[in-house]
């Protein structure tokens, strides 16, 4: 009783003296990291709460990247946005058309007079979120990208090594089938894994005008023979269950968790739950390389979210964004942040510092992909990609490839009505934002 | 000499009937005329930039092949759920009805599927119905059915249509019920006398009576299947694969929430609202009259 009796006091008195010394200065944060993530989060906000005292970071989760966005759009609309909010990539070309609606971070850090040194961060990872000029626009948090995830004792008991090629995945899945595996491959979040990156990997071309990067009068071209001929062979090996499709997203996962699948192409960042789930040896390895179309890979390209500081407050709270900046790019919280979550970390520094604390002998195959993402210098078709509505032409990309996987549709049957679909999108977002 | 009977004003009656209107006006009518407007406009996410076009976000939407497409589902979705979960429900309730001993924990038995929210109730179907991890998939193959309802379409809308109405059984069982035991009594009996068994009393006795029932629950499923379901379908399909089961209401939900297109989603509401409006007056001016009471 006393105890909880001065507990109480003692805690109405800081808030007391905490009203009359200062008033912090709040900074809300809008987030769509739910469960541990949200965990993580929130302790960032807390150890930089207390290495200062002029201001104070109020993180909320939102929802899921959808909600978050949405939310802070209807947000924006009413006034009463939040100073941060995390925006998922695919939501970059809607962010960068509402210019009056956000802070370039960039812009931001120098405003407030924030020392900030662009060739700290990983070329791959800021490219993506960088104008055609090169100024930042958002600062990036959690980035992954998809690598391929195998079963290595099925693959073992198969005879088989991990696959560096189409041709080896092929050769891999007949294997593990003949061995008595279900399936050979899966994977998740398609339209990225084998639209986007796989254009990026082999240096293929999605859309015109630097994949939208160099202006909104973009088309796509992802509908080539390239891209077309490589969906062909996937779903011919949905014959004898080399494939299988297992859903959008992450759906597929228990598939291979379960060992019905022996590999999985799909981000980075279930390694968590990888690690949790699977009752078998694991390991990742780089996207396998279509011999066809490139002699050697380009590099992938990342997903994930960044930070957008919205416009429209105080230049006093915009200096305490800007430290907080600063503080969430710091070697030691990105390093922290990219073991725990299995996001890759976004300064060189912070990779180093990862190296340094023996992290990746510790968990080999960690570090696939940053070695992925930073392979070669990024060329105007692998440095990511920024179409309007890409949210929706996503959803276009994957109803027609599950028309293609269902046998309805020739792979390039699909890919020119998801290319004609998805102009259809760009015009109206090019309309839109004008 | 006329005579007018003369209540003294009061501005009790105004008061009284105000919370009602408040409510109206601010939660539908209002509303309603912000999608109609909003309906008008091509703007940004942000309302930045807008563009009055008048119709022509209409134009696109009735040019586009899919919503057309998406037209047709729903009115197929919404008949076979309308379907599917009234005929169940009156079977079930014709049984509800004859039984004597231990009534009461049927009837409670057969009514709690209502008390689940929509996406519970999708939630425990997308597990039951996992092709990986569920159980019935598990028992399809043993019968030689390959279920996949991430990649096959019409195994999806199954699912869905199966999903809606089991959540809406308890709810037409309910009224059958009511409606079956208030049919007087001594009519069954009278028939069961003439020698009419149990089929034919059903059959020329008690569907004619509930009628009314029918009708009324016809109005109600129509509407639960175009716009309740919304629940259901975000949490089993999220409307795939191919676009197999977007009904209208959640493909207003997928443009404006998730592709921020508001013109164009909000232009898809008002039509929603319409044919609504259109739906209620037809049934309720041509059925109706067809309805024996």
């Amino acid at each position: 009783m006393n105890f909880t009796k001065a507990t109480f006091s003692g805690v109405a008195l800081a808030s007391l003296m905490a009203g009359a010394g200062f008033a912090q200065t709040e900074i809300q944060w809008w987030h769509a990291m739910g469960g541990a993530n949200g965990e993580r989060v929130d302790k960032i906000a807390a150890d930089f709460n207390a290495s200062q005292s002029e201001y104070k970071v109020v993180p909320t989760y939102k929802g899921n990247y959808t909600e978050t966005m949405t939310a802070a759009v209807a947000a924006f609309r009413a006034k009463e946005h939040p100073h941060l909010v995390q925006v998922f990539e695919v939501g970059t070309a809607t962010m960068m058309a509402a210019k009056g609606a956000i802070y370039p971070v960039e812009k931001m850090m120098a405003d407030a007079g924030e020392s900030f040194d662009k060739s700290d961060y990983l070329p791959a990872v800021i490219s993506y979120y960088q104008t055609p000029e090169g100024e930042l626009l958002s600062m990036p948090f959690n980035s992954s990208t998809p690598v391929l995830w195998y079963n290595a004792d099925a693959l073992k008991a198969a005879g088989v090594e991990a696959p560096k090629t189409w041709d080896d995945v092929k050769a891999a899945s007949q294997a593990l089938v003949n061995n008595g595996m279900e399936c050979g491959i899966s994977f998740g979040w398609q339209s990225w894994v084998m639209v986007e990156n796989f254009s990026a990997w082999h240096d293929l071309e999605m859309g015109t005008k630097e994949n939208g990067f160099a202006g909104f009068d973009t088309e796509f071209t992802f509908n080539n023979e390239k891209v077309a001929a490589r969906l062909d062979d996937i779903a011919a090996m949905s014959e004898g269950n080399l494939f299988k499709y297992g859903g959008r997203r992450g759906d597929s996962l228990p598939m291979f968790t379960n060992g019905e699948c022996g590999m999985w192409m799909n981000s980075s960042a279930y390694y968590g739950s990888i690690k949790t789930q699977a009752g078998f040896e694991f390991g990742q390895t780089m996207l396998p390389l279509d011999t066809n179309v490139a002699d050697a890979p380009q590099n992938s390209i990342i997903g994930g979210a960044t930070l957008w500081a919205l416009a429209g407050h105080e230049a006093d709270e915009y200096k305490g964004l800007a430290q907080f900046m600063t503080y969430l790019s710091s070697p030691e919280v990105q390093a922290w942040w990219h073991q725990e979550t299995g996001y890759v970390p976004i300064t060189t520094a912070a990779y180093e510092l990862s190296k340094e604390q023996g992290f990746y002998d510790a968990n080999p195959g960690t570090d696939t992909a940053i070695q992925q993402l930073s392979l070669n210098t990024p060329t105007a078709n692998s440095r990511g990609i920024r179409f309007g509505n890409f949210v929706q032409v996503r959803d276009v990309i994957n109803e027609e490839m599950e028309a293609l996987w269902a046998g309805d549709k020739t792979a390039q049957q699909a890919l020119d009505a998801a290319a004609d679909r998805g102009n259809d999108l760009l015009r109206k977002f090019e309309r839109a934002a004008k | 000499m006329l005579k007018r009977v003369h209540f003294p004003s009061s501005v009790l009656p105004f008061l009284l009937v105000a919370p009602q209107i408040i409510v109206t006006v601010v939660f539908f009518l209002w509303p309603a005329a912000q999608a109609i407007y909003q309906s008008f406009l091509i703007e940004d996410a942000f309302g930045l930039s807008t563009e009055f076009v008048w119709f022509e976000n209409f134009e696109l939407l009735f040019a586009d092949a899919h919503y057309l497409d998406s037209f047709w589902r729903t009115l197929f979705f919404s008949a076979a759920v309308a379907l599917l979960s009234m005929s169940v429900a009156l079977i079930l309730a014709g049984f509800a009805d004859r039984i004597v001993r231990g009534a009461t924990a049927y009837r409670t038995l057969l009514i709690w599927p209502y008390a689940v929210a929509p996406v519970l109730a999708g939630a425990l179907w997308v597990f039951m119905f996992n092709p990986t991890l569920g159980i019935f998939p598990y028992f399809l193959d043993m019968l030689g059915v390959d279920w996949n309802h991430y990649l096959n379409g019409s195994q999806a809308m199954a699912l869905v249509i199966f999903a809606a109405a089991w959540k809406q059984i308890a709810y037409n069982f309910l009224f059958y019920l009511a409606a079956m035991q208030s049919i007087p009594l001594s009519l069954i009996e009278a028939a069961a006398i003439d020698g009419a068994g149990p089929v034919r009393r059903f059959k020329d006795f008690v569907f004619p009576l509930i009628s009314p029932t029918t009708f009324f629950l016809l109005v109600i499923n129509a509407v639960y299947a175009f716009f309740d379901t919304f629940g259901i379908i975000h949490a089993i399909t999220q409307g795939g694969p191919a676009n197999s089961t977007t009904i209208l209401v959640y493909k207003v939900f997928n443009d404006g929430f998730v592709g921020l297109d508001l013109g164009g989603s909000a232009a898809q509401s008002v039509i929603l609202m319409f044919l609504v409006i259109i739906m209620t007056v037809v049934q309720f001016r041509y059925v109706e009259r067809k309805v024996e009471y």
